[in-house]
């Protein structure tokens, strides 16, 4: 594992609050993630996990508190700013999130081409990570004929192929059986030791033991002490 | 990225068929009514316009006017402004015209008798004041000369004809501002329909930093290459239509005095280009709701 390197910052939160009518989704938060580190945020249903992970791509907005990212606060980010923000991040999210009218290679390259990467480069940098996913001779398939553990592997090599600061991934194995999970965490590890922060949200024990990393325990929308994990 | 964006508009027509050619199909109709008014009036111009240059007015003269008085008359007229020409035709010289006109019905023209046709003059306009307000004009002026029973202009009725044309002209400006706005309603309504249905498929664009024109530049494609099909598809019917009754029309109502023609190849180019941009500001404004939304 990487060692954060001194201690840096890349993910801010002060105080953060976000609320959903008259509940507290995430309660006075405060906390750093570190440049190339791992951590996992973990909690049981409805602690504020996936919340926390929309706050830092601005999938939605804190209602009190700063977000920063990179040093910038995302809250006051401006609408036709947030795609520089999101570039900074790949996401991977447990319902996986592939467009199903678009093949593997496409949904992939995506990222490039929206990122405005010239084609020769899109065919390149495509093929290289979907063959780091293993998922090079599906190229051409649809989401729907693939397996979860395919569809996820896809979503990682969408995830990394933009060379990403931060990988989020919020519950990415919670539909796959134990061996394409352990398959995901092993290419999101690869990832990390590459030089990326990974953030895990999860509420599964057994993936947090898998790997020796910083663990956040959220409860009701706070950092609590953690049980035994 | 251009190539991209319209390879992608391309994949989406030919994902959502129906929908597009429901939408191609009423621009194409729109275009077809208001191209067809076009060439009605381009044809009619024309039409007008022959008959403008063969204005020629006939000034018939009060019966046996002595040489004297029919000489003076002939040199008032000559001094009009607009009269280029006045040519003498003597009653019996109409009549033999009359008679070369009309061989079958000669028994009638036989049995007349004395000559009921008056003598006249046959007045031609100066190029520059052969218009039909200054043919009215020099009419009234030669109906006040004395000595002078009646003055017609042949084409007098073509005021009457311009009037309800220009009438026809204001309704078709009406229609066609009406198709144009029932083509952006449809062409919008159809971009809403295809972002309905693609919302996730947006979503997850925003999600990986596509800029909203990235995701948007698509949709502006889709609807312009609407607009270009709707376009040639409609001048393709409307020259269709066109080719099917140009000779019985030609015959008919113009006499064969003016050869009917087809829009110009810059015309035709021009109502594509303006069915592109009416399928852009449909889009554009659907987006424009869409993004406030």
């Amino acid at each position: 594992m990487i060692e954060p390197s001194a201690k840096a910052a890349i993910i801010r939160l002060f105080h953060v609050y976000r609320h959903y009518h008259a509940q507290n989704a995430l309660d006075d938060l405060t906390l750093d993630i570190y440049r190339n580190e791992f951590l996992f945020i973990t909690g049981p249903s409805g602690a504020g996990k996936t919340t926390l992970l929309k706050l830092l791509y601005r999938g939605e907005t804190a209602s009190e508190g700063q977000v920063l990212v990179d040093g910038i606060n995302i809250s006051r980010m401006a609408r036709n700013r947030i795609h520089l923000l999101r570039r900074k991040f790949g996401i991977v999210f447990q319902d996986y999130k592939l467009i199903p009218t678009r093949t593997v290679y496409e949904n992939v390259a995506l990222v490039l081409e929206a990122a405005g990467r010239n084609a020769r480069y899109v065919r390149k940098k495509t093929h290289s990570v979907l063959r780091t996913v293993g998922m090079e001779n599906r190229m051409n398939a649809l989401p729907p004929a693939l397996s979860g553990g395919e569809q996820q592997r896809v979503a990682v090599a969408r995830a990394v192929v933009g060379d990403p600061t931060i990988i989020l991934a919020d519950e990415p194995t919670g539909s796959l059986d134990a061996k394409s999970a352990s398959l995901i965490m092993g290419l999101l590890k690869t990832f990390h030791t590459r030089g990326a922060t990974v953030v895990v949200a999860t509420h599964d024990r057994e993936l947090i033991r898998s790997i020796p990393a910083r663990i956040i325990y959220l409860n009701q929308g706070q950092i609590t002490v953690a049980p035994t994990i | 990225m251009l190539s991209l964006h319209f390879k992608r508009a391309l994949l989406d027509i030919r994902h959502n068929r129906l929908l597009n050619a429901v939408t191609i199909t009423t621009i194409a109709l729109s275009i077809l009514i208001v191209s067809a008014a076009i060439l009605f009036f381009i044809n009619t111009t024309d039409m007008l316009e022959a008959w403008r240059r063969g204005i020629r007015i006939m000034v018939y003269l009060e019966d046996d006017l002595d040489p004297g008085r029919q000489q003076a008359i002939a040199a008032r007229l000559k001094g009009l402004y607009g009269v280029q020409e006045a040519r003498f035709i003597s009653k019996q010289t109409a009549l033999e015209h009359l008679r070369a006109q009309m061989p079958r019905q000669s028994a009638i023209l036989e049995g007349i008798g004395q000559n009921p046709l008056p003598d006249a003059y046959e007045v031609q306009m100066i190029p520059s004041a052969r218009t039909w307000e200054k043919a009215e004009d020099l009419a009234q002026r030669l109906e006040a000369i004395d000595g002078v029973a009646d003055v017609e202009y042949g084409q007098r009725w073509v005021e009457r004809f311009i009037t309800l044309f220009n009438l026809f002209r204001l309704t078709s400006y009406a229609m066609g501002g009406l198709f144009f706005i029932a083509s952006l309603f449809i062409v919008g309504n159809t971009v809403r329909l295809i972002l309905y249905t693609r919302r996730e498929e947006v979503e997850i664009m925003r999600l990986v930093g596509a800029t909203e024109r990235f995701i948007l530049a698509p949709f502006y494609f889709q609807s312009m290459i609407q607009g270009i099909l709707g376009g040639i598809a409609g001048l393709a019917a409307l020259l269709i239509m066109f080719m099917l009754i140009q000779s019985k029309i030609q015959a008919v109502a113009v006499g064969g005095t003016v050869a009917l023609r087809f829009l110009s190849p810059g015309l035709m180019m021009a109502i594509v280009a303006a069915s592109a941009l009416v399928g852009w500001l449909g889009c554009h404004l659907s987006l424009k709701q869409y993004l406030k939304a």
